[in-house]
């Protein structure tokens, strides 16, 4: 994606914006941002589990990235630039209003066993459409949730952000070899959850939406 | 089959992500052809990556966009105050983590946490009304820019909100927050912002 593409020779209508903000049109900085915006409330929600926190941290996060766009170097990918800006917003934040005691039971179980899958069934894939469905999408933002965090936050940098592992491992202050094993591990317990979530009939639609009425 | 399952879970991750040499790679395949719960743990792990990884679940609470755009656009206008609040919002972090260490590190007891006086907000006069957001951990004064939905605002007092673990604003109740200094705890260190709470892990 062009976007994405910092040395091709071309210069990015993303490149030509930062150029702009970083002369001092800052009412233009949103426009930067818009198309990330997404990403980055997922980044803090996954840190701070809360929406209204995290959208406060996404604000911050961006008016500190405004304050320092000139510091923005061109190799670096913007999106991940905001990413990680978010991410220590939230992690501060987080930090700064947990109690000592919260963050000490976090902390704590830091070498668990191997986590081994549960369930051996053939895997039934997941249409696509069923993610267009809101109360799908709530049914797995509630399986991730159900992760502790050190598995959630990787895994939604990583799978959801599409941040590579070492960025990954940046973001969060992590070793490359924590996130491979914990991204293994919340890759598992997920599946474990989707492959519950088929029986209980998540991603069946109603009989009907297939073309084959009830009542026929 | 030369591999186990169990050794086959433990690099599928990184098999999925391309991450595995070709000797292990070939191993894993191989394995695969013939163990129908390795097929089914690596199936299952794709469409993890491919459903998660999937735009449509990077949902957002309406008017998100708007919100962010106002506040940016309103800061826009004003680069001077922009520029102190840049600095502003790191220290207070600092000085309120200050505070609760401290705190802390003096009483030796978690518990003192919910007492009024151990919260960073000790200096906000207790009778000032406040206001929070359902679902949120933050109160404010009203009127602050972060508040993103003024309608079911919730009002208490600033000593009700602290003693119910609520966490004042550092931007508009910034001028009680920034004297909360507290005596600083052997070995803190106050530049790296993970480490003064790790040192308070009991042995
Ligand atoms: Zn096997
Ligand atoms: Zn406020």
């Amino acid at each position: 994606m062009a976007l994405n593409n910092p040395s091709g020779a071309a210069v990015t209508r993303e490149q030509e914006l930062i150029a702009r903000v970083q002369r001092g049109h800052n009412d233009e900085f949103y426009e930067l941002v818009r198309p990330y915006e997404r990403r980055l409330f997922a980044a803090a929600v996954a840190i701070l589990k809360n929406e209204a926190d995290a959208e406060e941290v996404v604000q911050e996060a961006m008016l500190k990235a405004l304050a320092n766009i000139r510091q923005f170097r061109a190799e670096a990918r913007f999106s991940t630039w905001l990413i990680q800006i978010t991410v220590n917003e939230a992690l501060m934040r987080r930090r700064r209003e947990r109690t000592v005691a919260m963050e000490a039971i976090d902390e704590k179980q830091e070498d668990e066993p191997e986590y081994t899958p549960r369930d051996f069934a053939d895997w039934r894939e997941i249409p696509s459409e069923a993610l267009e469905r809101k109360e799908v999408r709530q049914k797995l933002a509630a399986a991730l949730a159900t992760l502790d965090r050190k598995y959630r936050e990787v895994f939604v940098l990583r799978d959801m952000e599409q941040l590579n592992i070492e960025e990954t491992a940046e973001a969060l202050g992590i070793s490359v070899a924590s996130v491979k094993t914990r991204l293994l591990r919340a890759r598992l317990m997920l599946r474990d959850l989707l492959a519950s979530g088929w029986q209980q009939g998540w991603f069946s639609r109603l009989p009907f939406e297939k073309g084959t009425k009830p009542w026929g | 089959m030369g591999m186990t399952c169990e050794h086959v879970w433990r690099e599928i991750s990184n098999y999925v992500d391309g991450g595995v040499e070709a000797g292990l790679r070939a191993a894993m395949d191989e394995h695969m052809r013939e163990c129908a719960r390795c097929r089914s743990v690596l199936a299952g792990m794709r469409d993890v990556v491919r459903v998660y990884g999937d735009q449509r679940m990077l949902d957002v609470p309406s008017g998100f966009g708007q919100r962010l755009k106002r506040r940016l656009v309103r800061n826009a206008r004003q680069p001077r105050w922009l520029f102190w609040t840049a600095w502003l919002v790191p220290v207070s972090a600092v000085l309120l983590i200050a505070g609760m260490v401290g705190y802390v590190n003096f009483s030796g007891s978690y518990h003192a946490l919910k007492s009024p006086h151990a919260q960073p907000g000790k200096n906000i006069p207790p009778q000032l009304a406040v206001v929070m957001q359902p679902g949120a951990r933050i109160f404010h004064l009203a009127g602050c820019d972060l508040i993103r939905n003024d309608h079911d605002l919730i009002t208490m007092t600033a000593k009700d909100a602290i003693a119910q673990g609520f966490t004042p604003c550092t931007r508009c109740l910034r001028k009680y927050l920034s004297i909360v200094l507290a005596p600083r705890p052997p070995g803190l260190d106050l530049d790296g912002d993970a480490r003064p709470l790790e040192a308070l892990r009991r042995p």
